[in-house]
Order: structure tokens, then C-alpha cells, then sequence
């Protein structure tokens, strides 16, 4: 079974994705979805990827939602320094935040994370000291952002990946 | 847009609010890309456009089209994934690169990097 599906989860993905893109379930396309899911994980086999695994589906989709919602909240903010400041970016600036989490796919993660929500860019992250540069919109006071991503976010994803 | 017609009122009236309120958060991203001072504050400003923008715009198409044809049409799931799961490869590329010329260049306004050992990888 696991020769011919390394990667059980990406092909199903996959083969979901083809008949989305298709708006069709016919035996056709179910066929031809299939061949391309399992040779596309096939490919990705050679390229001998390390295994993500994802202990705790639960709390991923309550991560999910937790970031939706993050995500509309500084919207709002954002747009309100774009509109209402005076000299809007004026508070913007860098900042370090050490990181415990050390699983390539939980920081490709909070990377995805933190830079889709408006306000925060991921900049950087330093393998060796495991810390991460940040550019912050609206940079007021640093340990409440470091709460925000340690507690929020990090705690979280080390409990899906690690 | 003859089919347009076929809507009812409450959803036609659902779709042109979600699509002006998509139209207007990105309006407001771009404003901000003018109002804010420099590169790095200005890369915040078009995520507005990629999250909250183009999830009430996709949302006011799915709800046009599924009414129009009858079942759920939801291609528009698969654009917001791949637009949130894209963008930030290119706002991350853009601000990397910004910060590598002006760490080069020497300017006191971005953290240096110690002995830019941080932009080269280390194996």
C-alpha cells in the first residue's frame, strides 16, 4: 500500500482539488484525478520530503478558526491606522521573538500565519538561535505581539506537529 | 447579464454588498500603500486585499452562482487557498530583499544582521 501511496493525505487532497477544479464527479474525471493524485505524490516521494505529522486534526481546525478570526480583527485594525492615523506606519518597526518551536512544517505554518494577517511580516527566522524577526504595522508594545504568536499561535502548532 | 435577472432580490441585493465591502477593504489597502511612509510599512497594507477583500468578494460570487445554476459552485474556495497560501512567499521575498540592499547599504534603520549570517543558509 505504501509504494503505491506515499502520501496518502496529498493525494487525497489532490484528487479533492482536480474535482473542484473540474465541478465534476463523473467516472472520468474520478479516474483521471486518481492517476494524477498518485503520480504526483509519487513525485513528491523522490524528493523525499520528511513525513509531516499531524497528531491532533481537532486542534487544527481550531487553529483555523482562531486565525479567520484574527485574521478579520486586524483587518480592522489595519484599515483604521490606514484611514484614521495622522502619519500612519509611525509605530512600525522590527522586533525578535525566540521561538520553541523547531518542526519545518509547524514554522512553513506560522510563517503562512503571520504574514496572510495584515499588520505582521515574517522577516527572518534563525535556525541556529531559533529566534524570528518580525516587521510589526503597529508596533506599540512588544510583549503583547510576543504573547499574541507564542501563546495563540506557536503553543498551538507544537501541539499538531511535535 | 441577462441571467443576472434570475436572481432573487435578497440574494442579488447580499452579492453587490459583499462584492462593494470586498471592493472597499481593498480600496483601503491600496490607499494605505500610498499613505504609508516607507517599504516596509507599505508591504502590510495590500494583505487587507488578499485576506478580508478577497474572502467577501469570493463569497458574494459563490452565493451568485450556486443561486444561478442551481447547486453549489465552489471554485471559489480553491482561489482563496491558493491566494492565501501564495502571498506571503512574495511578501516575504520582497521584504527579504529589501532588507538585504539596505542592510548592504549600511542603513541604521533595520536591524543589522550579525555579520549577515542570517541571510546566508547555514548547513
Amino acid at each position: 500500500m505504501s509504494w503505491l501511496l506515499p502520501y496518502p493525505l496529498l493525494s487525497a487532497v489532490l484528487l479533492v482539488l482536480w474535482l473542484l477544479l473540474n465541478q465534476s464527479m463523473s467516472p472520468g474525471h474520478l479516474m483521471l484525478g486518481s492517476v494524477l493524485a498518485v503520480l504526483a505524490s509519487w513525485a513528491m516521494a523522490a524528493l523525499r520530503p520528511e513525513k509531516p505529522r499531524i497528531r491532533r486534526p481537532g486542534a487544527a481546525l481550531r487553529l483555523l478558526g482562531m486565525v479567520v478570526t484574527d485574521i478579520l480583527r486586524s483587518n480592522l485594525a489595519v484599515g483604521q491606522i490606514i484611514l484614521r492615523s495622522r502619519e500612519p506606519g509611525m509605530n512600525a518597526g522590527f522586533m525578535t521573538i525566540p521561538l520553541d518551536l523547531r518542526d519545518r512544517h509547524g514554522l512553513a505554518v506560522l510563517s503562512i500565519i503571520i504574514t496572510s494577517t495584515p499588520g505582521t511580516i515574517w522577516v527572518n527566522y534563525d535556525a541556529a538561535k531559533g529566534t524570528l524577526l518580525l516587521h510589526v504595522l503597529d508596533l506599540v508594545d512588544e510583549t503583547v505581539w510576543i504573547r499574541t504568536i507564542k501563546d495563540r499561535y506557536e503553543r498551538r502548532l507544537m501541539e499538531i506537529f511535535e | 447579464m441577462s441571467a443576472a435577472a434570475n436572481l432573487p432580490a435578497w440574494a442579488a441585493l447580499l452579492t453587490a454588498v459583499l462584492v462593494l465591502v470586498g471592493a472597499a477593504v481593498t480600496l483601503i489597502g491600496s490607499l494605505g500603500l500610498l499613505r504609508l511612509g516607507n517599504f516596509y510599512a507599505r508591504v502590510h497594507a495590500p494583505t487587507l486585499g488578499t485576506t478580508a477583500g478577497m474572502a467577501s468578494i469570493l463569497a458574494g460570487s459563490a452565493l451568485c452562482f450556486s443561486l444561478l445554476e442551481a447547486r453549489p459552485v465552489v471554485h471559489e474556495i480553491l482561489i482563496a487557498v491558493f491566494v492565501t497560501l501564495t502571498t506571503p512567499v512574495t511578501l516575504m521575498l520582497l521584504v527579504r530583499a529589501a532588507l538585504y540592499r539596505d542592510r548592504t547599504e549600511g542603513s541604521r534603520d533595520v536591524p543589522a544582521a550579525e555579520a549577515a549570517e542570517e541571510l546566508t543558509p547555514r548547513r
